[in-house]
């Protein structure tokens, strides 16, 4: 796969100056206070809540939009960093209309849920921005030292837990800002004026915790560096490299991974700089897929098209967001597996084969058809590329998440969470919390 | 359609919406501005004796309590009668009453309590053409420490002397505007009665404080750093209000003497319950100071639309139905034994029923049923007592349902019965009397 950022008619500065600025502002403006006290009002204060069994991290939802009905938005702040250190981010990335307010009664009811990510983000926004002091403290030092491998969310969330307990925590990250997806992997417009290193900065006034940049696994150290060097180890380095198209002419210059595309996007300040295609395909199913078409839109593309080589049920992005990339203009294809990218020197077009499923299996029809690009970014999956030596991994993509049950010593010092963990959603909100039941699980051994 | 129109003690009015004595009716150009809209009549802000006016705090009046949204539930006040003298008051009452003939003007009056002070007042009023007037009993506030307002009201013999004086020295009916600041709402009403009142009206505002301020510790509204009590209104106290006007309807003293209904009238159905407990027109203030004089229409049209689909031709069609319901404790039917039963198709599994009733009441509510989310009530232990219906957040998901006779009440084991019977009956009661045959 070629990455060339300009090719046929690849290129920067489609758009105005405005609107840039208007394309990647915020895609939900945060509530003011008197948005979030109506809105607050509308919970029912339920009874076990179906929202907090939704939440992955167990967020006392109810208690939180009830403080903050309650006129105290930093006590609500609190009652979400206590499950989710990251739950900032989290207001803002995670998929609610999957998780805690699709089972919102009134969702059930009128089809109306609480507006509970946009309510937590008016609360953790709220206390961020009072500059109040950190809301928990460390407890005494214990001496113990606790190698965390990736600064995305599940080793941020781990180390914070870990810093609280009173461990030292020493983050090794490949990349040369910490955040993981948080910095490089989200859509520009859900995560606005750097909101990814100020959360990380947040976060470190726990103290205790250092994060050395640079570090890659298997060119820097190896896992079996750390467990001789500390007490414990957490392995959360998500899935960094994309899988490649492997059809006629995916080398072409034109064609390149979607993640790389919306890296680059989150780490150019200027965005009118940045190429995009006159005519871009995406291809794929997922929210990286989903980011990468609409913001190739937002960047002045005349046509997006999404191809996905399944059903709508089956596509991995939520309705809500099919609909968000609809209504921006995108054109959604389901049923459509690639054949071939066509062009002479650079791509020109794409070929695809209409799809159907027998007994869940994928079969050409025979039928195709053509879609002019000028640009296509392929996001059809990720893998974990990481030498993790001996320690035990499902397959050669991702590592057993009970790691460190299962492997012998010194491994059985391992733990592994996030993307980089076998099964589970590949959410920013699992990550965290895996990084979080591993710290107590860390703990817990290391008190033992 | 309905015919709304009121002959309430020989006042006439289109409708019985009146607007209530309060800063909305302080003056010509507010006034005209409600008859514009369609309100039936006015009560004019309280007039007090000739020379200097009341002076009032410069400060802020009100103060306020919000429901969702910041919707007004409750407003207080601090604001005395009105601040303008009485010669102007007058003449524009004069100007008014002959540009609105049809509509209804009561002078509300607040003077010392002394039989010149009265005696001298009432010709001036009747002068003006105004329809009736109404003494002013109930202001909790300011005037009350002066002597007048609720420090008379909370008297039953100065009201009943004041009333007489003002049937002995003026023509006008008059009114009586009682204070809900008392203990047994009915004292007054029979003073008031007994002085010779045409009509009482009540209920004026509570002595209250809505708010303090936990920064600065000072009572809301605040007055430099101070507060002092108000008088509350608005949609929170018309339960308070509906009781008290029920006491008066159904007292042997008093029933049959006509009232005009007040205390949170916010539209045509709080309205229509004011008259359902016999009142005969209705005053209105707080939801006029919240939303303007246009909420008449909606007023109107809803009760014109009630009456019409009840069959009701007149007001007086379905005035005072209600206060034959209204009974005490004691005589309500033990036998009547009822079930919450929760619709599932309605129920939004929000729970709180279940949470209600087994945190606070009687453990009667499921919360899961084989593993799964249900909330389903055991007859075994309910008692009926609706705070389910109360708290479900879902109109007519949870509805009470009456158990017929012959039935067993699976929670004490005994057939329900069809006959009537009170605690005045019951075993348990050591006075209990035999019940008749």
């Amino acid at each position: 796969m070629t990455s060339t950022l300009e090719s046929g008619d690849v290129r920067a500065g489609r758009l105005s100056s405005a609107e840039y600025a208007e394309n990647f502002s915020d895609l939900h403006p945060p509530l003011d206070r008197h948005e979030a006290l109506v809105e607050a009002d509308r919970c029912y204060f339920c009874y076990d809540a179906p929202c907090m069994n939704a939440c992955p991290t167990s967020i006392d939802i109810p208690l939180f939009i009830r403080q903050i009905q309650a006129g105290n938005p930093v006590g609500a702040a609190k009652t979400i960093f206590d499950q989710n250190i990251l739950g900032g981010m989290c207001a803002r990335v995670c998929p609610t209309e999957t998780l805690c307010e699709e089972v919102c009664v009134r969702e059930v009811a009128e089809g109306k849920p609480v507006k509970i990510g946009e309510l937590q983000r008016h609360a953790t926004d709220t206390y961020m921005a009072r500059n109040l002091p950190h809301p928990f403290t460390r407890a005494a030092s214990t001496g113990r030292k606790i190698a965390v491998v990736g600064a995305g969310p599940a080793g941020l969330s781990c180390a914070h837990r870990l810093a609280r307990y009173g461990h030292d925590v020493v983050i090794l990250e490949a990349r040369e800002k910490p955040g993981g997806l948080n910095e490089y992997g989200i859509a520009s417009y859900k995560s606005t004026n750097d909101f990814a290193q100020r959360e990380v900065e947040w976060l470190m006034q726990i103290g205790g915790i250092e994060i050395r940049l640079g570090q890659k696994l298997g060119d820097d150290f190896e896992i079996e560096d750390l467990v001789k060097d500390y007490d414990a180890v957490f392995v959360g380095i998500g899935l960094p490299s994309a899988y490649a198209l492997d059809i006629p002419g995916s080398d072409l210059p034109g064609v390149e991974s979607a993640i790389d595309f919306i890296s680059r996007l989150r780490q150019t300040e200027d965005k009118s700089t940045l190429p995009v295609g006159q005519d871009v395909v995406v291809v794929g199913g997922g929210m990286t897929a989903v980011d990468a078409a609409m913001q190739s839109k937002l960047l002045g593309a005349r046509t997006v098209s999404l191809v996905y080589r399944r059903g709508r049920e089956q596509m991995p992005a939520s309705r809500y967001e099919q609909d968000l990339a609809a209504a921006n203009g995108i054109h959604l294809i389901f049923n459509a597996m690639p054949s071939r990218i066509n062009g002479a020197n650079a791509v020109e077009s794409m070929t695809f084969d209409y799809t159907t499923s027998e007994g869940g299996k994928l079969r050409a029809t025979g039928e195709t058809f053509e879609v002019p690009a000028d640009q296509i970014l392929v996001a059809i999956g990720q893998w974990m590329d990481a030498d993790t030596g001996n320690l035990q991994a499902s397959g050669s993509k991702t590592l057993e998440r009970s790691a460190a049950n299962k492997s012998p010593a010194p491994y059985n010092k391992v733990w592994v969470g996030g993307d980089c963990a076998y099964g589970g959603e590949d959410l920013t909100v699992t990550a965290v919390e895996d990084g979080k039941i591993a710290a107590e699980s860390i703990h817990a051994s290391l008190a033992g | 359609m309905a015919d709304l129109s009121t002959n309430f003690i020989g006042i006439k009015s289109p409708n019985p919406f009146w607007l209530a004595s309060a800063p909305p009716t302080d003056k010509a150009y507010n006034v005209e501005r409600a008859y514009e809209a369609g309100w039936g009549g006015v009560v004019w802000k309280t007039l007090g004796e000739a020379g200097p006016p009341v002076v009032n705090v410069n400060g802020p009046r009100y103060g306020a309590i919000w429901g969702p949204d910041r919707r007004l539930l409750g407003l207080n006040n601090i604001e005395l009668i009105t601040d303008r003298d009485l010669e102007t008051n007058l003449r524009e009452m004069t100007e008014v009453k002959k540009r609105w003939p049809d509509r209804a003007l009561i002078a509300s009056i607040m003077v010392p309590c002394e039989e010149k002070s009265w005696r001298d007042i009432l010709p001036r009023i009747e002068d003006t053409g105004a329809d009736g007037i109404e003494l002013n009993f109930g202001c909790p506030h300011g005037m009350s420490e002066r002597g007048m307002g609720a420090a008379v009201g909370q008297v039953p013999e100065y009201i009943q002397m004041v009333t007489e004086w003002c049937k002995q020295y003026g023509k006008l009916p008059v009114i009586v505007k009682l204070t809900p600041n008392i203990t047994d709402i009915r004292y007054p009403a029979r003073a008031a009665n007994k002085g010779g009142a045409d009509a009482v009206s009540l209920i004026n505002t509570i002595s209250s404080i809505v708010s303090v301020d936990l920064d600065s510790f000072s009572p809301n509204p605040s007055i430099d750093g101070r507060g002092s009590h108000g008088g509350y209104c608005g949609p929170a106290v018309k339960p308070i209000a509906l009781n008290m006007v029920a006491e008066i309807a159904r007292d042997a003293e008093t029933r049959g003497l006509p009232i005009s209904g007040i205390g949170g009238v916010n539209t045509w159905r709080d309205a229509a319950e004011f008259i359902a407990l016999g009142c005969g027109t209705v005053q209105v203030c707080t939801a006029a100071m919240t939303y303007g004089f246009k909420i008449v229409q909606e007023m109107i049209e809803g009760l014109s639309n009630y009456m019409d689909e009840k069959g009701f031709e007149t007001i007086e069609d379905f005035r005072g139905m209600a206060v034959p319901n209204v009974t005490d404790w004691q005589y309500l039917n033990l036998n009547y034994i009822t079930k919450a039963k929760i619709d599932q198709d309605l129920c939004i599994k929000c729970g709180r029923c279940h949470i209600a009733c087994e945190d606070t009441s009687h453990q009667a509510i499921t919360s899961l049923v084989d593993g799964v989310r249900h909330f389903e009530v055991m007859d075994d232990e309910c008692v009926g007592c609706n705070l389910c219906v109360n708290v479900c957040p879902v109109e007519n998901c949870i509805s009470m349902v009456p158990m017929a006779t012959g039935e067993t009440d699976p929670r004490t084991g005994k057939t329900v019965q069809s006959d009537y019977a009170n605690w005045t009956m019951h075993p348990n009661n050591p006075m209990a009397t035999e019940a008749a045959e």
